[in-house]
């Protein structure tokens, strides 16, 4: 998928998180374009949520730079200048540089537009579905209200913004298959559309990037292969980057344009998930062994 | 206990063993605390064993465990046998017709009571039942938006009941403002108190919030009492200015609410006004807590009650989101703070300790956190309760002159706290109705709700 010139939508240098004397991530650097998605594998324990976390803001690196950019032009030209200023996000011609390690993590939501779920659904479960993806829109709606004074009086703007949030989330929960659930409680419907939920949920803050941890886990083959398509969907129709965690290979390699390995917090291979699927150091590393013993215990395997 | 809570209902054996057992450890309990009394005879101390009493308090212990065995053990036979939550269906069927009745009751209420007993009777089921319910009513509704919505435990929201108080009486005494003009200012003063309180507090969650907050609370009182030249400390503060009807004072002279309408001077006619006063303050709190609960702000509190990382990760601002539910809750406690200030004509420290604010949060957790209905029953129960205990004279003809029947209200206090946790450990009123509907309007059930975790 990487055209001629490549202008990544996300780069991420030399990222270090230390949680005190463990090194959670060693410096990572990756980048991921605009229209792709792209695939965050790794052994368990190796950092790929941390790095989720780091990029939504919940943590902040100890080291390193995340530059997102909204419109065109490269991040390249531009990052060195928004470093030099103290603001976090730098305006551009057609859009802005965001800086995400230094914003707080509402605000990467709210104005760098990037969205995530999390590894342990986390539903507003005591609220209805709908509920559930109005609460997405609160900062369109929050507005619209005239922050609160205006929705106390009932103006008429809020009542149309309302509408036009109930009809994005009924286009969501249509796209979700959720349309008859819409009014139960969230913590009412099976697992695997609590999952389709948080992925609505998430896609109704209009993200420009999706961060999504494990949509996959705990799903059935049938359930993973609609997953795929969805993933797809948000990815062609909403011109919206995903960036997923996945332990599932059969969406990893079938979706996925990219692929990023880590272990032990440190990338070990980038690129197609052709060139992952035979890179030595992955198969090590999923096998748990040395990079040297690869061949002999793939022989004992079978492999 | 425990046989209680498998899903199989517990057989009469069952239930009598346990009922022994709780009798044996009231038995190790009491036996000393009311068993044994100590009585002086010239000199010397004797003791004196009051077995009657104590076989009372054990036969009781045994009966009340017997009863509740029983009344557990049949409802757990009904819902193996999967019958519907009966009282549950019959609350919906009545339930359109409660709101129009309660309105029209409360509407009525001061002519219902001198209907009942009299010109002079109904003074006292106007005041001390009428107005004194309806302000618990309107704090409970005030601190249920922190405490039911946002999920945030606040121990002390009487401190912004006292900013509300003390504003109405010292701009009301220094600088003689009208009640009208004070009543939005001590809620805007209260709303900032609740901002500046809740700027450094709203760091901590769960336990460390609720400490934080009692401990303000303590401190605005402690603060009120030791800056005599602010607040005139204990003496308190006499002779709060009434307020008027549209400009006529309730005076009995010339000039006064009775002569200007014609009417027999009375004081009624002040109770009565006071009354429909704080029986709108409290619609108006009504009102604008159901409206915010369908607005952003009030979706996104109750999102933060279910789930704040959630929230974060939607793009909401947390800190903003939870300081305006403390500054909206705490501007309620304002009005209800003047009102109170205004309807006493004296306030001290002593009116805003902690038990005011125990006494609230009692009535939010016990009608149901985040219900309306739920909150006015409570507020009924425990306030109308407390006041119906001074009325039971008769019982001192049970049980000797000596018997003050309103030293039990901490008796009534616990034991309501105890049966409505067993009963219905999420408040009395514990559906919740969504906010934004598609089709089809249903009551959601606490299970599901989380309780908000700071």
């Amino acid at each position: 998928m990487a055209s001629a010139v490549p202008s990544p939508l996300l780069t991420v240098e030399h990222m270090t998180m230390r949680f005190g004397g463990l090194v959670a991530i060693n410096d990572l650097s990756f980048s991921m374009n605009k229209g792709e998605i792209t695939a965050l594998i790794g052994p368990n324990g190796a950092g790929k949520t941390t790095v989720f976390n780091c990029i939504t803001g919940f943590y902040k690196p100890t080291v390193g730079r995340i530059t997102l950019r909204h419109g065109t032009g490269r991040i390249a030209d531009t990052v060195e200048a928004a470093t030099d200023d103290v603001d976090a996000v730098q305006p551009t011609d057609d859009g802005a540089l965001f800086l995400l390690e230094r914003m707080p993590d509402f605000e990467i939501t709210q104005k760098a537009k990037v969205a995530r779920t999390f590894q342990n659904i986390r539903l507003f479960s005591g609220m209805t579905v709908l509920e559930n993806l109005m609460v997405a829109q609160h900062n369109t709606l929050n507005a619209a209200s005239l922050y609160t004074f205006g929705g106390l009086l009932g103006l008429p703007s809020f009542k149309a913004a309302e509408k036009a949030s109930v009809e994005k989330a009924k286009y969501w929960l249509a796209k979700t298959g959720l349309t008859d659930r819409a009014d139960d409680p969230a913590g009412d419907l099976p697992y695997g559309a609590q999952r389709r939920l948080e992925i609505a949920r998430a896609m109704c803050t209009d993200p420009i990037m999706l961060c999504l941890d494990e949509p996959a886990a705990g799903l059935n083959p049938k359930e993973s292969s609609e997953l795929n398509s969805l993933i797809r969907s948000i990815r062609t129709d909403h011109d919206c980057a995903v960036i997923l965690i996945e332990h599932d290979m059969s969406v990893v390699m079938e979706i996925s344009d990219h692929v990023v390995v880590l272990d032990y917090g440190t990338k070990i291979a980038d690129g197609t998930p052709e060139d992952i699927r035979n890179d030595p150091h992955v198969i090590a590393a999923y096998l748990g062994v040395a990079d040297t013993e690869v061949d002999d215990v793939e022989a004992e395997v079978g492999l | 206990m425990a046989a209680s809570r498998d899903d199989k209902p517990a057989t009469l054996a069952d239930i009598l063993r346990n009922a022994l057992f709780w009798t044996g450890i009231a038995l190790g309990l009491f036996c000393l605390l009311i068993g044994l009394k100590t009585d002086q005879q010239a000199n010397e101390i004797v003791l004196v064993p009051r077995v009657g009493l104590l076989a009372g308090v054990l036969l009781a212990v045994f009966l009340f465990t017997v009863a509740g065995g029983l009344w557990t053990s049949h409802h757990q036979a009904r819902r193996a046998a999967g019958k519907a939550n009966v009282t549950g269906d019959a609350i919906k069927r009545i339930e359109p017709f409660i709101k129009p009745f309660l309105i029209a009751f409360v509407l009525t209420f001061p002519f219902i009571a001198i209907g009942l007993s009299g010109w002079q009777g109904s003074l006292k089921w106007i005041d001390n039942f009428g107005i004194q319910i309806l302000i618990y009513v309107m704090l409970g509704w005030g601190l249920n938006v922190v405490v039911g919505l946002a999920g945030l435990l606040d121990l002390g929201y009487v401190a912004f009941y006292a900013v509300g108080a003390y504003s109405y009486s010292l701009l009301a005494t220094q600088y003689g403002l009208s009640f009208w003009i004070l009543l939005p200012i001590a809620g805007i003063l209260a709303a900032f108190w609740g901002i500046i309180l809740g700027f450094p507090v709203l760091r901590l969650r769960g336990d460390y919030l609720a400490v934080v907050t009692l401990a303000f609370g303590e401190i605005i009182r402690l603060v009120l009492i030791n800056w005599v030249d602010f607040s005139n400390g204990y003496a308190g503060i006499s002779s709060i200015p009434r307020p008027t009807f549209f400009g006529i004072p309730f005076t009995n002279d010339e000039g006064g609410f009775a002569s200007v309408f014609g009417l027999e001077p009375s004081g009624l006619y002040y109770k009565i006004f006071l009354f429909y006063l704080i029986l709108g303050l409290a619609l108006i709190t009504a009102y604008v807590t159901t409206r915010l609960r369908r607005l952003p702000i009030g979706r996104a509190w109750e999102a933060l009650r279910e789930d704040e990382i959630a929230c974060r990760a939607l793009g909401i601002n947390t800190v903003t989101t939870k300081l305006t539910a403390f500054a909206i809750g705490a501007m309620f406690g304002g009005f209800g703070g003047s009102f109170f200030a205004a309807r006493q004509g004296f306030i001290s420290p002593e009116s805003f300790t902690f038990i005011e604010s125990a006494q609230i949060l009692a009535i939010v957790v016990l009608g149901g956190a985040g219900s309306l209905y739920g909150v006015v029953i409570a507020a009924v129960g425990i306030v109308g309760g407390f006041e119906i205990l001074r009325e039971l004279d008769f019982l001192k003809e049970v049980f000797g002159n000596d018997f003050d029947p309103a030293q039990y209200r901490a008796l009534i206090f616990g034991l309501s706290m105890v049966v409505i946790m067993l009963w219905k450990p999420r408040g009395l009123v514990s559906t919740r109705d969504p906010s934004v509907v598609l089709k089809e309007r249903k009551a959601i059930s606490s299970e599901l709700m989380k309780e908000g975790h700071g």
